[in-house]
């Protein structure tokens, strides 16, 4: 029974634990189907963000719930005005020019800050479950991606800025011609989500530790949630996460964690096969 | 004219390539000779992507896959066999049947460009985690061990086929490597010319008028690919037995997007180019890497690779995007064209 209980407490955590890693990149292809290859850099500085303060005796939620979305999300706006807008329309320069900003960063963080950094310790100790013990931070991740995830949601639904931004999703000449500053939107839809891939990248780094290569372990997951829920922001990364997370926590636990990363990427292929457009390319179309 | 052109163009080269195949060993130094030999190598793997993106339109991102897999069969065959000539064979087969499966899933689904990119990626990543977990002893295939992140090492040369005892040295491995070279560059060039190539590019230029006109655009693209991958696998079996080590470095994304940068440098839709931007880049970053005073100049200790890299790759997708040698050759028609 209490083993039962921990099974689906992991199983919840592999699901948060993907959308939350693939949130930002989601809103950034969602909104201007632009795949940012340098997310995972963006999940890095998120993490520097957070273990940097914290070391310099900054409290460790402010980092973290503060000063790591804000300073990704204005390095985003940043991104976007230097390296993105010229690219407009150029999907493909535009994922190679994001690549090189990945590799750029890449090398930048292991020049400046080297590859070995002391980890903080994850916060808010365990929790008794039976004869188990359960890390409180499991719980903590759970309820900040559904939060996330809700705000997402009322902010995409219920304010202007939502409503112009779903607008200049549907049809960018349209919005444009009813007037609505289409570049600043995609400017600010950039910054959100490089803001909210701070963010994730800073509630994990108390668990995963940072190095200048850390992205790597985060953006095949993150490539693959984001493409198999399609092009619909909330209700594609809640499908494909709730869905993969379920595969790969699962073999996991049968086999090993690499294995349950292999049976991830199978079933995605697989799904892309059957619906090429991702989930909500046929479920849920006209959601948010 | 573009045609008398082409041909004196393809004379030279092949003019040049065979004096350096016969003369090169006598001149260079050993040094010179290895290092020159990597660059023929790696230069394969280049063309076997200018191919399947640049003629068969396809973003195959995670060329490193096949080109990985091609070593790893080949390392785990020649080990457990003691001979090269069935290993080089396998080092080609089973990345094309990899590349025959994959491709099935994401061709004859039909998914977007950018989706194929990024699932040959993560693909290539996959397998970079897979390989790195598996440096326990359990993981070993008949005598050769997996080895993990520390690769295998020690790899036999390559020998004449039939004789396992007559192993290349170096003028031989660079004989091979560039002979090789020579040989996809025009392979891939009579396959581009023959009628099957002419239907890829007619795929890639407008797929839809393609299958209109009665080519099935799926199947085409996925002998193409399947071919990429072939050759890809064949580059990592050189690179395996130049280096007699494969590790799970080929499958990282920092080799991965090297690929694309040697292509995007010599330019997307060129055979040639996809040779330049190799040896260009290759030397680039090898110069850099060692070269302390430009390192201090911009105040670092030593220069990242992947801070070069980077670099280099959004400067030519800003500036100079279709890479140098169209560009090269538009300014020298645009200024033919001028007098004329």
């Amino acid at each position: 029974m209490d083993y039962a209980a921990i099974f689906l407490i992991q199983v919840a955590y592999a699901i948060a634990s993907l959308a939350l890693i693939s949130v930002g990149l989601a809103v950034i292809y969602g909104m201007m189907r632009v795949i940012n290859f340098a997310h995972g850099e963006f999940l890095m500085l998120g993490g520097y963000a957070v273990i940097l303060p914290v070391q310099a005796g900054v409290n460790i939620w402010i980092a973290m719930l503060v000063i790591a979305p804000v300073t990704v999300g204005a390095f985003g706006v940043v991104v976007e005005r230097l390296v993105i807008r010229p690219l407009y329309g150029r999907v493909i320069d535009t994922v190679l020019a994001t690549w090189g900003l990945s590799l750029l960063l890449i090398g930048l963080a292991s020049a400046v800050l080297g590859y070995y950094q002391e980890g903080s310790k994850p916060p808010l100790g365990s929790v008794q479950i039976g004869a188990y013990r359960e890390s409180g931070y499991t719980f903590f991740v759970i309820a900040v991606t559904l939060a996330i995830m809700a705000a997402l949601y009322l902010g995409l639904k219920r304010t202007r800025f939502g409503l112009l931004a779903r607008g200049t999703m549907q049809n960018p000449a349209m919005a444009a011609g009813l007037g609505v500053d289409t570049g600043r939107i995609y400017a600010a839809t950039f910054g959100l989500g490089a803001a909210l891939s701070g963010l994730a990248g800073g509630i994990l780094a108390p668990i995963s530790g940072v190095v200048p290569v850390i992205g790597a372990t985060y953006i095949a997951k993150a490539f693959i949630t984001v493409i198999s829920g399609g092009a619909t922001v909330l209700a594609g990364t809640a499908s494909a996460a709730a869905m993969l997370g379920a595969v790969n926590q699962v073999v996991t636990f049968l086999a090993t964690p690499v294995v349950g990363e292999v049976a991830l990427l199978a079933a995605a292929i697989i799904l892309l096969r059957l619906l090429p457009a991702g989930i909500t390319g046929r479920l849920f179309r006209g959601g948010v | 004219m573009k045609r008398a052109a082409d041909r004196i163009g393809i004379a030279a080269i092949a003019i040049l390539g065979l004096g350096a195949l016969i003369g090169v060993p006598h001149v260079v130094e050993l040094f010179t000779l290895v290092d020159v030999a990597v660059y023929c190598i790696l230069a394969i793997l280049a063309l076997s992507l200018a191919f399947v993106w640049g003629f068969g339109g396809i973003l195959s991102f995670g060329q490193s896959a096949f080109f990985g897999l091609g070593g790893y069969a080949y390392a785990l065959a020649v080990i457990n066999m003691g001979e090269s000539t069935v290993p080089i064979l396998l080092g080609a087969i089973v990345p094309m049947l990899f590349a025959a499966l994959l491709g099935y899933f994401m061709i004859y689904g039909r998914i977007s460009d950018v989706y194929l990119a990024v699932i040959t990626l993560t693909v290539s990543l996959i397998f970079y985690h897979l390989i790195n977990s598996t440096a326990g002893p359990e993981y070993a295939i008949g005598r050769a061990r997996l080895g993990g992140h520390n690769g295998i090492p020690g790899l036999p040369p390559i020998n004449i086929p039939g004789n396992a005892a007559a192993q290349l040295d170096y003028a031989g491995t660079f004989r091979l490597s560039l002979g090789a070279l020579l040989l996809v560059y025009f392979g891939l060039r009579a396959l581009i010319a023959s009628r099957f190539g002419r239907a890829l590019v007619a795929i890639r230029e407008n797929e839809l008028r393609a299958e209109l006109l009665g080519y099935d655009s799926r199947r085409y693209k996925l002998i193409a690919f399947v071919i990429g991958g072939g050759i890809a696998g064949f580059a990592g079996v050189l690179f395996a037995s130049w280096g007699s080590f494969i590790g799970p470095g080929v499958f990282g994304i920092a080799f991965a997007a090297q690929i694309i940068i040697w292509i995007l440098v010599g330019g997307l839709g060129t055979l040639a180019g996809a040779v330049l931007g190799t040896v260009l880049i290759q030397y680039l970053t090898t110069w850099l890497g060692q070269s302390k005073s430009v390192a201090a100049l911009i105040g670092l200790a030593k220069i990242d690779t992947s801070l070069v890299l980077g670099a280099v790759l959004i400067l030519f997708v800003l500036l100079v995007p279709s890479g140098v040698i169209p560009t090269l050759r538009k300014l020298w028609l645009g200024r033919r064209g001028a007098s004329a």
